[in-house]
């Protein structure tokens, strides 16, 4: 067992991907001897030499498209793009071709690798660093979506992403890049890619989040404990494809459903979610379902960051409605 | 930068008449190659007519012919090594056609069935990729599987004049350098893309000249000589397995059709530049050349053009005798195993649809 932080869990992951499997190739912007620019790679040029971690050209779309060229061809790549941001000029060769290979050559070419991106804000970085695009990939069929919530998490989840016979972006939460160390055993154990973690057990309300949103959902269901309120807590993991039984299994149990994510509210993945619920479990609601998101506007700039993301007060604000409803 | 290093070559081998102008390749001293070459753009432009007539009686969708420029796509197949990749854009059924995707797979393929992609043939190359230019990365990705493995496999990539507009291209081109992949990109330079003529698509003199950007070898050829395409690509190719690097070659050809069958060039062109161009395109030279070294009589060309038209009468006839698929396959190829809520979603289509 070894203490360590999310980004170090990911690296972690990446090495042992590469030592159990000499198809997992490493390409991106500074990954090879600068280590990544969070040090995700770090290491990696030095164990696995240069035929395998791939410094490339400041080009986004290219690198996701050579990362499809490499899966045809039976290579197993992971490409990092740099920052959030810069990921919505992949959308095109993810969309178009990534997704797609597998079903419009009727299996006869497939594109397993996996997309790496840093994802969220409460950095306090520059423009364009902050995004949290998990919905727009959501969106697109063929594709899988991931975003790890804790360092344990982020290592079963990328080893099993890179296992993975299709395409998979992996979302990393940079605010919990280093907030917190845990105990990881490097046993080379995958976690699913279809379950949702149930991180706390509650009769009163269920909170669904995922990422960042995990540490202020927990905060909140401690705080809801103070109040008698028991509060379960899921952490989604994986937004695509859904574990909509665990989530519909909890409100169905317990009546209430707070979403919380920081992408903007409109079309976020936090809708979807709301919508299985009505489907599936509208009768055993005690009250409307609340989302507790980011704002319909632009991310904006570091000075005022954090009023835009959500946080224990906006949830608890939620429940409080909730419990006042029912 | 030097005037040298901007200079790009012409390659050309027969002229519009079939007269030999440049140095004859030695893969061209072979009859036997150039009766197959020939044989290729007969059996692709016939293809291509039926094609037509198909998509015109509402039996195929709508289609991009490859009229006039068939020597391109054709010349660059055959320059290839079987276990090659093509990584072809969506007018090079002449080339699919040469390295083993079947006439019936092409009429699939634009008839709207997604088995047109699973070739029997060439298992490894790319299906057409219909987003211009975007395909232009995954060549350098297969080019550089092949050098990571120590292969002497190369990639061969074609795309049109517009798509050298594209970021994905400048991109893929520039990656390629950096590398060194053995990739060889061909230009179809048909001189429109949809209603805007190459003119208006770059203020670059030439197409090939992007390739210095990049830092590769660029070059033209006349894409209407078959022969030269063939030549070029063979040349880049030995390069490019010598570890040497790729090249882009930009074919100069002319797109005597409309852009698809949804298209009316009319709109935007004027029929007496279409006719114009009819002198130069490409069948005609090397039947020329072939009848005057003797190879080729009316005889042997209309045992060509018999045997071209019972081959794609029955490949459109074994098209349209092919059912559907069943509603279950656009389910059953999204994913390596389908999510439960896919196949939940699976089962409804199918229950709706009344068949497995």
């Amino acid at each position: 067992m070894t203490e360590l932080s999310l980004v170090q869990a990911v690296n972690a992951a990446l090495k042992r991907a590469m030592a159990e499997d000499d198809r997992v190739l490493i390409l991106g912007e500074d990954v090879g001897i600068d280590g990544g620019v969070f040090r995700a790679t770090d290491g990696l040029l030095v164990s696995f030499g240069a035929e395998r971690v791939l410094d490339t050209p400041i080009a986004e779309a290219a690198i996701a498209g050579v990362s499809i060229g490499l899966a045809a061809q039976g290579f197993r790549p992971v490409a990092e793009i740099q920052f959030t941001g810069f990921a919505y000029a992949c959308i095109d060769q993810m969309l178009n071709h990534a997704s797609r290979l597998r079903s419009r050559t009727r299996g006869r070419l497939t594109c397993p690798m996996v997309l790496r991106a840093p994802a969220g804000g409460g950095i306090k970085a520059v423009e364009h660093h902050s995004e949290s695009p998990e919905a727009m990939f959501a969106h697109i069929p063929g594709l899988k979506v991931v975003m790890p919530s804790s360092p344990a998490r982020a290592y079963g989840l990328l080893l099993s992403a890179i296992r993975d016979p299709d395409p998979v972006v992996f979302l990393e939460p940079t605010r919990l890049y280093r907030a917190a160390r845990q105990d990881i055993s490097d046993d080379g154990a995958g976690l699913p890619l279809d379950r949702c973690f149930t991180l706390r057990p509650g009769r009163d309300l269920t909170i669904v989040a995922w990422g960042a949103m995990i540490k202020e959902a927990l905060e909140a269901a401690d705080r809801l404990a103070a109040e008698n309120i028991d509060a379960e807590v899921i952490d989604v993991a994986t937004l695509k494809p859904l574990d909509s039984v665990t989530i519909l299994a909890s409100v169905t149990r317990t009546g209430r459903l707070i979403i919380v994510h920081e992408a903007p509210m409109t079309c976020g993945f936090g809708a979807e979610i709301a919508a299985r619920v009505c489907e599936g479990a509208i009768t055993s609601l005690l009250a409307p379902i609340e989302r507790v998101t980011g704002y319909d506007t632009m991310m904006p700039y570091l000075r005022t960051e954090a009023a835009y993301m959500p946080n224990v007060d906006r949830i608890l604000d939620a429940v409080h409605r909730m419990m006042a409803f029912a | 930068m030097s005037g040298r290093e901007l200079e790009i070559s012409i390659g050309r081998v027969l002229d519009s008449e079939g007269k030999v102008v440049g140095a004859m390749p030695n893969f061209a001293r072979e009859p036997a190659m150039l009766l197959r070459l020939y044989r290729a753009l007969v059996l692709t432009r016939t293809f291509d007519t039926k094609a037509v007539a198909l998509q015109r009686t509402g039996r195929l969708g709508t289609y991009a012919s490859s009229l006039g420029q068939e020597a391109v796509a054709v010349g660059a197949a055959a320059a290839m090594q079987s276990d090659d990749v093509l990584i072809p854009s969506f007018r090079e059924h002449g080339g699919q056609l040469w390295r083993g995707v079947t006439l019936k797979e092409l009429f699939l393929y634009w008839g709207g069935d997604e088995r047109g992609n699973d070739f029997a043939g060439p298992r490894q190359d790319f299906p057409n990729c219909v987003p211009v230019g975007s395909h232009v990365p995954h060549a350098v990705g297969v080019a550089l599987a092949f050098r990571l493995r120590g292969e002497q496999r190369a990639a061969v990539c074609v795309f049109g004049d517009g798509a050298t507009s594209k970021g994905d291209v400048a991109e893929a081109l520039n990656m390629a350098g950096v590398w060194k992949v053995p990739a060889v990109f061909v230009i179809n330079n048909n001189a429109w893309a949809i209603s805007v003529p190459r003119e208006k698509q770059t203020a670059a003199a030439t197409l090939a000249q992007k390739a210095i950007a990049a830092g590769i070898p660029g070059e033209q050829v006349d894409g209407n000589d078959a022969i030269a395409v063939c030549a070029a690509v063979e040349r880049a190719l030995a390069r490019a397995r010598q570890g040497l690097g790729p090249t882009l070659i930009e074919a100069l050809a002319y797109r005597l059709c409309d852009h698809t069958t949804a298209d009316d060039a009319s709109r935007y062109r004027d029929d007496a530049e279409v006719s114009r161009h009819w002198p130069a395109e490409p069948l005609v030279r090397l039947r020329n050349f072939l009848t005057q070294a003797g190879h080729w009589n009316k005889a042997a060309e209309e045992a060509l053009l018999h045997e071209c038209s019972n081959a794609v009468e029955q490949a459109a006839a074994d098209y349209l005798a092919t059912a559907p698929q069943p509603v279950s396959a656009n389910f059953d190829f999204v994913y390596a195993t389908a999510p439960a809520e896919l196949v939940e979603q699976r089962n409804s289509a199918v229950a709706r649809a009344g068949a497995p």
